[in-house]
């Protein structure tokens, strides 16, 4: 082998090593609280790792930590885009303990909302200083145009942070698409149903393209 | 530069009124980020209805929500609700839009009040419709 072939492969090798340590992106997922983000993080990271991040819950509030799932690989086309998952609590402005008293003692209710309070401006310290990009998931069964929705689109546009809109629980009846891409026109919106597992190569082509 | 107190505090309504309070882009002008969420924050403790203007940065609005997060207290207070009018389809969002100056709209009228005593009844790109309660 030549000198010029083999300072070539040389080359090659430390380049392909460079960017294959790359820190993996942090990819923060985000929406209002009930959205779906933790089952959407679940099925992200049961597709590619095998393992959970978090337990799912239809009372609001289930999740009140950040969470992160490290080196999530996914492969798509032959290439392999490795990613963090940061899946974060639901962002509100306001939290009263009485919503969950249906569900669980005073007491308990009221360590709740203690928590989901932290939870939610932990989630706005990530979004100011830790993540990468946005996947940003909305119940398409709800009224895409609130407070919250248009406030933090603008936080995450204000930072030229990149970021997917996920229009999940289409296996819903009263979904609408639509609704949320005419909402939010200047970003693209991925249907789909975390829960069903539907649409979900859409969701991974997108990943990879937006993120890799 | 303007105090980051609540406007005419010396006057004080009495129980049976909701104290509205308009704030111009020009009282905000001068305040730092914290002065203006302490003057929001002080206002909508009292259980009055605060007005901007001119709105929040993104930056300033993430931070009210945390700090609002940070006061939030079981059976004294759940927050606050906020309103301002959704990002118009035209806006112009590049990169190049903002640095031309082209953001302007990102001050917009703001409604901010207790989230017991404020409800959102309508709202669309052009107009919000608020019912407001007192306690």
């Amino acid at each position: 082998m030549g000198l010029f072939t083999e300072l070539k492969d040389s080359i090659s090798r430390v380049t392909d090593r460079l960017f294959s340590e790359q820190e993996p992106k942090r990819i923060g997922i985000y929406g209002p609280p009930n959205a779906g983000k933790t089952t959407l993080a679940n099925r992200i990271a049961r597709d590619w790792t095998g393992d959970a991040i978090g337990t799912e819950s239809h009372v609001p509030h289930e999740t009140r930590r950040a969470r992160r799932k490290e080196n999530v690989e996914i492969e798509r086309d032959g290439k392999t885009v490795t990613i963090d998952i940061v899946d974060t609590p639901g962002v509100t402005t306001k939290v009263d303990y009485e919503e969950f008293t249906d569900e669980m003692e005073e007491d308990d209710a009221i360590r709740r909302s203690r928590e989901a309070t932290e939870g939610v401006a932990e989630a706005m310290h990530w979004l100011r200083e830790d993540v990468d990009g946005v996947i940003y998931v909305l119940d398409s069964a709800e009224d895409p145009i609130t407070q919250v929705n248009t406030m933090l689109i603008g936080i995450i546009e204000s930072r030229d942070l990149p970021v997917l809109i996920f229009a999940n629980k289409i296996d819903l009846d009263e979904s609408s698409i639509k609704r949320i891409e005419d909402a939010f026109p200047q970003h693209k919106t991925i249907p789909l149903s975390a829960k069903e597992g539907d649409n979900m190569d859409e969701v991974y082509d997108s990943i990879a393209e937006y993120f890799g | 530069m303007p105090e980051a107190t609540n406007a005419d505090d010396s006057d004080s309504p009495d129980s049976d009124g909701v104290q509205i309070d308009l704030i111009s882009g020009e009282r905000m002008d001068n305040m730092a980020t914290m002065e203006k969420i302490r003057m929001i924050l002080d206002g909508v403790h009292d259980g009055n209805i605060v007005i901007l203007e001119e709105g929040l940065t993104p930056d300033e609005e993430s931070r009210l929500i945390e700090v609002t997060m940070s006061e939030i207290s079981p059976d004294e207070f759940n927050g606050i609700e906020i309103e301002t009018y959704p990002k118009s389809e035209t806006r112009d969002s590049s990169l190049l839009g903002r640095i031309m100056g082209n953001n302007e709209s990102e001050t917009k009228l703001t409604v901010i009040g207790p989230a017991n005593q404020i409800e959102t009844l309508h709202k669309d790109e052009t107009l919000i419709s608020a019912l407001v309660s007192r306690d």
